[in-house]
């Protein structure tokens, strides 16, 4: 097998007198969607927050591509080529849909230098954001806030995408919307990781799952194992698939 | 990059009310000063009062807005700056003879050397003082005091404990005089730097993606930051900025009182967190408003109730906090 493009060994993060992650072992391999599963405060939110060095590990390592980023600034794991959309979106609320895809991209320094093909491409995956270019992020719905926030993480090529539930309080709709966007990107091979509560989402896009409890990882393997094994997944998540068919 | 469906899209009204109130206040002015002359003179001189206010608020706004430091010790670059001034226009003395233009430059070369020794100071400031106390509001607090302080201390110690003239070169004393209205000169000058100063940070901040990334990280550093841009290398520049701004605004304080005191600072202190809390944390262009507000309050307040004008500004910041209590022109996701 090849090697992981990115591996997390043996983790633990503190915030503050809190100890949230406690020995946190998973590899991401390269082009394929790797899902983080777990209850409410299993440390899924802390992990994607680790490895963007926005919490500093107190132990352990990640590794990306054989690297050691563990001890890297923010801006430093991002220009590896890491992109993060939070839970919270991120969003500049003040700032247009064009103004916050010119930041996304950092080698443009203005709306005529973004890379017209592959803006597009983002168009054509969220054609909202076509429409609503010039409007104010902030008065976008939820739904246009997410797409956006995955298009700012997709304007320009990125080895690691990190996304932490994109589905969180979505309309059914914009939730397969957002899975046939990521389908599209999975077809591209693009790697990414994805922190989800919602399970058929997670079937429907998964190659590779990790499971998280009490801040460790309690189960690794292919998504499609976990899939068809209900008593597996009531064992780890608390539910099981057949529950929500 | 332009899109058709973007046309048929309305986009972001802008928001006139604010400035819409201080053409307002500039109205109500003229019936309650009754003198047309009088209203324009004061008008004027309340015009160029808030655009030094502005100034000298701008870059406290920003480092505020970017960077949630509460910098109490703004002012001590206000007085470096002014201090400066009298340093170069009294070693420039001689210039004081000789022609408008070599006058005009005898000020510009303050302003500008002020600006640099002001940033300069700023940069030490940031790394000693702010860069320990990132995230905590109370010790901010005591220790840009404490800063200022200090500051106030070394300035007595380099220029003595007493007021010092700063008197206007010649060629900017005096008035012009625009029917019975006396425009004066300097006021007139002030006021075209503030403008300048406005544009130029208008510009940057709407027009540059250095302006971009400044107000993306008014909103959310920490995204900033995950788009891979060093946040802390923009943190240390507005700071640098702010208080280069600050030592140009303590210049064109100091002639306009032509005076300056080792306690200027902390005289206008108060004034400009009344700016900048009326124009909305991290906004520029509130700034800018609520400069002007300010300025011409002052004005009209002190000509019809000299005792009214000890507070009119702090009854101005009530009356707007309480129609919007985030500023004229809030900055969301703070």
């Amino acid at each position: 097998m090849a090697d992981p493009i990115l591996a997390l060994r043996g983790v633990h993060t503190h915030i503050g007198a809190y100890h949230i992650l406690h020995g946190v072992d998973f590899d991401v391999p390269e082009g394929q969607v790797t899902m983080l599963l777990g209850r409410n405060g299993a440390g899924k939110s802390t992990t994607l927050r680790t490895i963007m060095g926005l919490w500093q590990a107190s132990a352990g390592e990640v590794r990306f591509r054989g690297q050691a980023i563990h001890r890297l600034a923010t801006p430093d794991i991002a220009g590896l080529g890491l992109a993060y959309v939070p839970e919270s979106m991120g969003i500049f609320s003040d700032l247009t849909v064009k103004e916050n895809m010119v930041l996304a991209a950092r080698q443009a320094r203005n709306a005529n230098e973004l890379d017209t093909q592959r803006l597009e491409w983002i168009f054509g995956l969220f054609p909202a954001l076509k429409k609503f270019w010039l409007y104010p992020a902030g008065k976008l719905s939820g739904g246009q806030k997410q797409m956006l926030a995955v298009a700012r993480a997709i304007c320009e090529p990125r080895a690691l995408i990190l996304i932490d539930e994109p589905s969180k309080g979505l309309a059914p709709s914009i939730i397969q919307n957002l899975v046939t966007a990521f389908n599209e990107l999975k077809r591209q091979r693009t790697t990414i990781l994805l922190v989800e509560q919602n399970f058929m989402m997670a079937r429907a896009l998964g190659d590779q799952v990790a499971v998280m409890d009490n801040g460790q990882v309690v189960h690794r393997g292919a998504m499609a194992e976990l899939a068809e094994d209900e008593a597996l997944q009531q064992r780890l998540l608390g539910l099981s698939l057949g529950a929500h068919q | 990059m332009s899109t058709n469906a973007a046309a048929t899209v309305p986009q972001a009204q802008f928001d006139w009310r604010p400035l819409a109130l201080l053409l307002g206040l500039m109205a109500l002015g003229l019936p309650a000063v009754g003198s047309a002359s009088t209203w324009l003179t004061l008008t004027v001189a309340g015009l160029a009062m808030g655009m030094i206010i502005f100034v000298i608020a701008s870059g406290l706004t920003l480092v505020f807005g970017l960077m949630d430091v509460l910098n109490f010790g703004h002012g001590v670059f206000i007085a470096v700056g002014a201090f400066m001034a009298t340093s170069v226009m009294g070693g420039m003395s001689t210039w004081a003879g000789e022609s408008t233009l070599a006058q005009l430059a005898s000020v510009g070369v303050a302003m500008l050397v002020a600006m640099a020794v002001a940033g300069a100071i700023g940069l030490a400031f940031e790394r000693v003082i702010v860069r320990p106390v990132y995230g905590l509001h109370l010790k901010q607090i005591l220790i840009t005091m404490g800063g200022m302080i200090v500051g106030e201390e070394i300035i007595k110690v380099i220029w003595g404990p007493q007021q010092i003239a700063l008197p206007l070169p010649s060629s900017l004393t005096g008035s012009w005089l625009l029917g019975s209205a006396s425009i004066e000169k300097y006021r007139v000058l002030a006021a075209g730097i503030g403008l300048l100063v406005f544009a130029v940070l208008a510009y940057t901040l709407g027009r540059t993606k250095v302006g971009l990334l400044i107000r993306a990280g008014v909103q959310d550093r920490e995204m900033v930051e995950s788009l891979g841009y060093r946040i802390r290398r923009l943190f240390v520049g507005v700071f640098v900025a702010g208080s280069a701004l600050a030592g140009l605004g303590g210049v064109m304080w100091g002639l306009y009182q032509q005076t300056v005191t080792p306690q200027i600072g902390a005289q206008v202190n108060t004034l400009i967190f009344i700016v900048i809390i009326i124009g909305g944390l991290g906004s520029t262009l509130g700034c800018f408003a609520g400069a002007l507000l300010v300025g011409l309050m002052a004005n009209y307040t002190g000509f019809l109730a000299p005792k009214v004008a000890l507070f009119s500004n702090i009854g101005l910041m009530v009356a707007i906090l309480l129609w919007r209590p985030q500023g004229l022109y809030p900055v969301t996701n703070r």
